[in-house]
């Protein structure tokens, strides 16, 4: 299949001046149309975001956080996928939790690891050092974010499990919980929601157990009160709100793979060259712009960290 | 003021509130730098938005006949071409958004697009439709195509059916909008079969008779009183 390499857009040519600088100042509400229009840089609005949630204590910066300015903490928090409170992208996930209530919650971890255990959220966090991952976000659906995640290192909990030598993926599930889930009441999708990584993909420094976002924990309808995060995969792969990380030797179908095999896969990378069957992964809209703003990066940007994982294989393939 | 005015300007100014408030969010967006006016991704919801009014204001067209059988007020026909247009103006900027939005006037990715993927396939055959529709609703139209108007204009139900396939094609799990709007046309297309095939024989084939003698103009059954 010959896949075409979107040209730049060379908006001048085709379009009337005015139409074009209007573009180029408000429709991509760029950092540059925020100055214009008065309301200073993203990153000084990005220092005074926040939803009122609770501060996390003893943040590091991380030298893995993009220096790209982040989304607005509004966009975050209202525009996301989470069927457990409402289908679709949209503000629905935020409308219909906002009597969710994070504690008390358990974490388990358990399967192919030496030291499994059943721990509450709070005594879980402990041992570990917080950090700040500033990220792309990328959305299979050709939306993307720059989200400020605060979190654990995945790694980090890795070493302390102790996966033993038969441990070769990481199952990651939503907690099954219909007083705090609604919609997990319906056969919308498969509940509990589950998503796997290969064990060196969870292990990849990247990836994070998230449990905060600008500074404060994670609001409910961003998957409170830790969620996966792994940056150069598709949002839908950080499975939200886990009530049980296990370690297997066979590799997990995850939800979206059991509901459409045909558009989802089991390793979902950002790839700008293999086009979800609806929609091509080309370009995409980094919100709130109106149009495909930005060329889709390989692996979502993270190709030098992240390339080696996937040597020899044939991405079409395991898409 | 006939009652048909008063309806027709509250139709017509029901039908261009939402792209109204797509207009203000849109100027509320660039220009007093508001960026939740049309929700984080305004794009996207530009284009729910105006697919979804397409398939309200077809809706709307399709019930003019119906409400007309049921209320036996005749004049309200004179509000169904507007209605029309109005299916035809949402449709036309849901496309347009297809255009700009997604493809930004980049021609090969738009033909590769209707090629390859079959929910802009139909979406792009709907449009058609509702195209021909639209440039045929005219007076010249109905006059010069006489009888085969009518006929041609029963399109506006395969252009239903293909606005929901299209709704139904790009879901990805949760179906519920995409039945209704089935079940919604499906109700307005039985009633249509049930009129013309109720067991009232003799008065459809009066209604008929006075048909191919009338003017033949507007579509003729549409001229008996209902019983």
């Amino acid at each position: 299949m010959l896949i075409k390499q979107a040209p730049d857009i060379r908006s001048s040519e085709i379009t009337p001046k005015s139409v074009y600088l209007r573009r180029r100042e408000f429709i991509q509400a760029s950092a540059a149309a925020l100055v214009a229009a008065g309301l200073g840089t993203l990153a000084d609005e990005a220092a005074a975001q926040g939803g009122g949630l609770a501060k996390l204590p003893n943040v590091k910066k991380s030298p893995l956080s993009t220096t790209e300015a982040p989304s607005l903490y509004d966009h975050i928090t209202s525009y996301n996928n989470f069927y457990e409170f409402a289908p679709g992208a949209g503000d629905g996930p935020r409308n219909n939790s906002k009597n969710f209530k994070p504690r008390p919650w358990k974490l388990q971890i358990d399967g192919l690891v030496n030291k499994p255990g059943m721990y509450d959220i709070d005594e879980f966090m402990k041992p570990y050092a917080l950090e700040e991952r500033i990220y792309r976000f990328r959305c299979v659906e050709a939306w993307s974010f720059v989200i400020p995640w605060v979190g654990i290192p995945m790694a980090e909990v890795i070493k302390r499990v102790e996966p033993t030598s038969k441990a070769a993926f990481v199952e990651f599930t939503t907690l099954q919980d219909t007083g705090r889930f609604p919609m997990q009441r319906t056969d919308l999708l498969e509940w509990p929601y589950l998503e796997g990584l290969r064990l060196d993909e969870a292990q990849h420094p990247l990836t994070l157990l998230a449990v905060g976002l600008y500074g404060e924990v994670l609001p409910a309808q961003n998957g409170a009160p830790i969620r996966l995060i792994v940056p150069w995969k598709y949002g839908f792969k950080g499975a939200k709100s886990l009530a049980r990380i296990r370690f297997v030797d066979k590799q997990p179908l995850n939800t979206w793979q059991k509901m459409a095999r045909n558009e989802y896969g089991f390793y979902a990378n950002v790839n700008p060259q293999v086009d979800h069957p609806r929609w091509s992964q080309a370009r995409e809209r980094r919100l709130p712009s109106f149009i495909a703003n930005r060329r889709t990066e390989m692996f979502n940007g993270y190709a030098d960290q992240v390339q080696g994982l996937y040597a020899g294989m044939d991405l079409r393939k395991n898409f | 003021m006939k009652p048909i005015t008063l309806v027709r300007i509250l139709l017509f100014a029901a039908a261009l509130t939402p792209a109204a408030a797509l207009a203000y969010g849109f100027y509320r967006f660039t220009y007093a730098g508001d960026f939740n006016a049309l929700t984080a991704n305004p794009g996207d919801y530009i284009t729910d938005q105006t697919g979804t009014w397409a398939l309200g204001c077809l809706a709307a067209t399709l019930s003019v006949t119906p409400l007309r059988r049921v209320t036996g007020w005749n004049e309200i026909i004179k509000a169904r071409r507007m209605l029309g247009l109005f299916a035809f103006f949402y449709a036309t900027l849901h496309m347009l958004t297809w255009v700009v939005f997604i493809h930004y006037f980049e021609v090969s990715f738009m033909l590769e697009d209707i090629a390859k993927r079959p929910f802009i396939t139909v979406g792009m055959a709907t449009f058609l439709m509702l195209l021909v529709l639209a440039i045929t609703s005219n007076k010249f139209s109905l006059r010069k195509l006489g009888r085969k108007w009518g006929k041609l204009h029963r399109l506006a139900y395969v252009a239903a059916a293909g606005g929901t396939l299209h709704f139904w094609q790009l879901v990805k799990a949760d179906t519920t909008e995409p039945w209704r709007w089935a079940a919604g046309f499906a109700a307005l297309f039985a009633f249509r079969l049930w009129w013309a095939y109720r067991p009232k024989l003799s008065v459809a084939a009066a209604g008929q008779r006075a048909n191919v003698k009338g003017q033949g103009n507007q579509s003729q059954p549409d001229r008996l009183k209902p019983t």
